[in-house]
């Protein structure tokens, strides 16, 4: 095996029960991506490809077929195991933000590293810094409800980030943004690849986001139709 | 520590939600105590008026008497044990003579107790010295209740004919003059009763010498050896019957504990169940930030109990001093509180054991814990995927 891939799927196969018969959202994915890739899950609606990225965050299993992460086969993670994957490597940036709406920026930022039972110190600076790096420091003190969409979206970025893990999925990261706001973001992405050499997958139809990509996997129906290395 | 310190900075920033039951919940927690402390306070007192001004340290019936027997009476009557004479003349007891008789107020018939006490005595909180104080060769000085002068009538100065009969089974009449009435929060030594001087008494039935019950000084220890004639009634047998009223009065009540507590757990239920729908896409963010499902039910449950915490570190703040002031002040009953089967004192004192307090709060606190507990079930099948679409399994 390679030592850079990060993530190995083979022959994965993903059904859901759909009253009395199953509906097949993956089948027979083969794939595998290495670190420090950004990558990108294309395909219209209904195509697979946040289900796959579900799977990879070990946020839900395949049916049959096995999806490694980091070296943990995502089926064989008991619910805590994965909880810990997660805590400790994966960061998620959601469509809709998915910021807690009771907490400041900065409790929002600061909540992945009290998961990891940082000390106080470090977190603030840990904190300050991936508000530095997405330009929100002004921020800190801010709840939810008084920032825009772009800059709900950045603090979910910076969130995903503060930790600095080897993988951040990001699920139509741009859906809810306009064009400017959607390029920034994808440029602190960006940015944030080439500095930490986090590795990116996105799950994505839109054209703003394909542009940055180094690499689309094409799917449709449950199935990759295409894996192309972009320039 | 995590979860409490997550669970606390949830409570406190959701603002009015969190302050809106809190306050419910103190309410309810106050009220609960407040209203066990007036039972309990209203017990007591009922309890220390009778021990004051009737039962003492307890008392000898003569082997007949059966207070809920009037035809016993007339044959419960017998010389005192030279054991009661010696307490009698020490001054630790004094004896109380019964009968029954007809007495004429404003010219109707109407049966009553004669009761005969030494004006002398000390034992029992009744002004008897108005019947020393008071008497005449023509008529007999009597003491009523409030009770029995509204019941009959009679005011202080008026003469009532009395009818009864002596040992001999012969009928005999007088007039009592009725020369004080007295206020007494117990009705038992007040209504349908006249309490006339021992002497006179005993002379009336020709029984000299003798008495139905011996009432011992409050908080005897050494209690005198009892005989066939006299038969010693503790305390305890005494106030058994206030002990079952107040008991069922104390069911009644325990049902507007439960209510009130009811009221106050839907509060906190209606809350924990709205927040497991309202908030199911913040349990899929918090699932994919790391947390297991266990962490987040107990985060949920820990949030809904520490409500019960801020309410009852804010009951405290409010309700400990104005329970604090109502037990001290009293609390004023309204007349027709008379009516509700033991006599309620016209002002009532509530009273706050630190046990009343601790029970009532290790109540609230589990009752809390279990009501928010329960809803946060429903986690435990929660997909990570499901919730971050805002769906519940």
């Amino acid at each position: 095996m390679d030592n850079n891939k990060i993530i190995t799927v083979n022959d994965l196969i993903k059904d859901y029960k759909m009253g009395s018969s199953y509906f097949r959202a993956l089948n027979m994915i083969n794939i595998s991506i290495k670190e420090g890739e950004f990558t990108g899950l294309v395909g219209p609606s209904g195509s697979g490809k946040t289900t796959l990225l579900n799977i990879l965050g070990a946020l839900d299993n395949p049916t049959s077929g096995e999806a490694i992460v980091l070296s943990n086969s995502v089926s064989n993670l008991s619910q805590k195991d994965a909880a810990k994957l997660r805590n400790n490597s994966i960061g998620f940036i959601f469509q809709t933000y998915n910021l807690l709406p009771v907490y400041t920026v900065f409790e929002n930022v600061e909540f992945p590293l009290l998961l990891l039972k940082k000390g106080k110190k470090e977190r603030e600076e840990m904190v300050m810094k991936a508000l530095s790096w997405v330009g929100l420091s002004n921020k800190a003190k801010s709840r939810p409800n008084q920032l825009s969409g772009g800059e709900s979206q950045r603090v979910a970025v910076a969130r995903a980030m503060v930790k600095v893990p080897k993988i951040v999925l990001a699920d139509e990261p741009t859906a809810n943004l306009d064009a400017e706001n959607s390029h920034n973001i994808l440029r602190t992405m960006q940015r944030l690849n080439e500095d930490l050499k986090t590795t990116f997958i996105f799950a994505t139809h839109d054209d703003k986001v394909i542009s940055y990509l180094h690499r689309k996997i094409v799917l449709n129906d449950g199935k990759v139709v295409n894996d192309l290395i972009l320039d | 520590m995590l979860i409490i310190k997550l669970a606390f900075r949830n409570i406190t920033h959701a603002g009015f939600r969190t302050w809106l039951n809190v306050f419910v919940l103190s309410f309810a927690f106050v009220l609960i105590v407040f209203t066990e402390g007036l039972y309990d306070g209203m017990a007591q007192q009922v309890k220390d008026e009778m021990i004051d001004s009737e039962i003492g340290g307890g008392q000898f019936w003569q082997k007949n008497y059966d207070p809920y027997d009037p035809f016993s009476i007339e044959n419960s009557h017998s010389p005192l044990s030279k054991d009661l004479s010696d307490e009698v003349k020490n001054g630790n007891a004094t004896p109380v003579l019964i009968v029954t008789a007809a007495i004429f107020p404003k010219g109707h018939i109407q049966s009553a107790l004669l009761k005969g006490i030494d004006p002398g005595q000390r034992i029992v909180n009744i002004p008897s010295y108005v019947l020393k104080n008071n008497q005449d060769t023509n008529s007999i000085p009597g003491l009523i209740g409030s009770r029995m002068a509204n019941n009959t009538g009679l005011k202080t100065g008026d003469f009532v004919s009395v009818r009864w009969r002596n040992i001999n089974g012969t009928f005999d009449a007088a007039d009592i003059k009725i020369v004080d009435i007295m206020n007494t929060d117990d009705q038992l030594i007040d209504r349908d009763q006249i309490w006339i001087p021992l002497i006179k008494l005993q002379n009336m039935l020709l029984a000299s010498g003798q008495a139905t019950l011996v009432t011992l000084k409050k908080n005897t220890v050494v209690i005198p050896t009892a005989n066939q004639n006299w038969i010693f009634k503790s305390n305890a047998f005494l106030l058994k019957d206030i002990n079952d009223i107040i008991s069922r009065k104390k069911l009644t009540s325990s049902f507007m504990y439960f209510l009130l507590l009811g009221m106050a757990l839907l509060a906190v239920f209606d809350t924990q169940v709205l927040a497991i729908f309202r908030r199911r896409k913040e349990m899929g963010t918090l699932m994919a930030l790391g947390m297991t499902r266990w962490d987040i039910i107990s985060l949920f449950t820990l949030e809904g109990s520490l409500l019960g915490i801020l309410a009852f570190a804010v009951g405290s703040l409010y309700g400990l001093p104005l329970m604090a002031y109502l037990a001290k002040t009293g609390l004023g009953m309204p007349a027709m509180t008379q009516g509700a089967g033991l006599t309620i004192p016209p002002i009532l004192y509530p009273k706050y054991g630190l046990r009343l307090y601790i029970v009532t709060t290790i109540i609230l606190f589990v009752s809390v814990i279990i009501v928010s507990y329960l809803p946060t079930r429903r986690i435990t099948k929660l997909k990570p995927t499901d919730a971050l679409r805002g769906k519940i399994s």
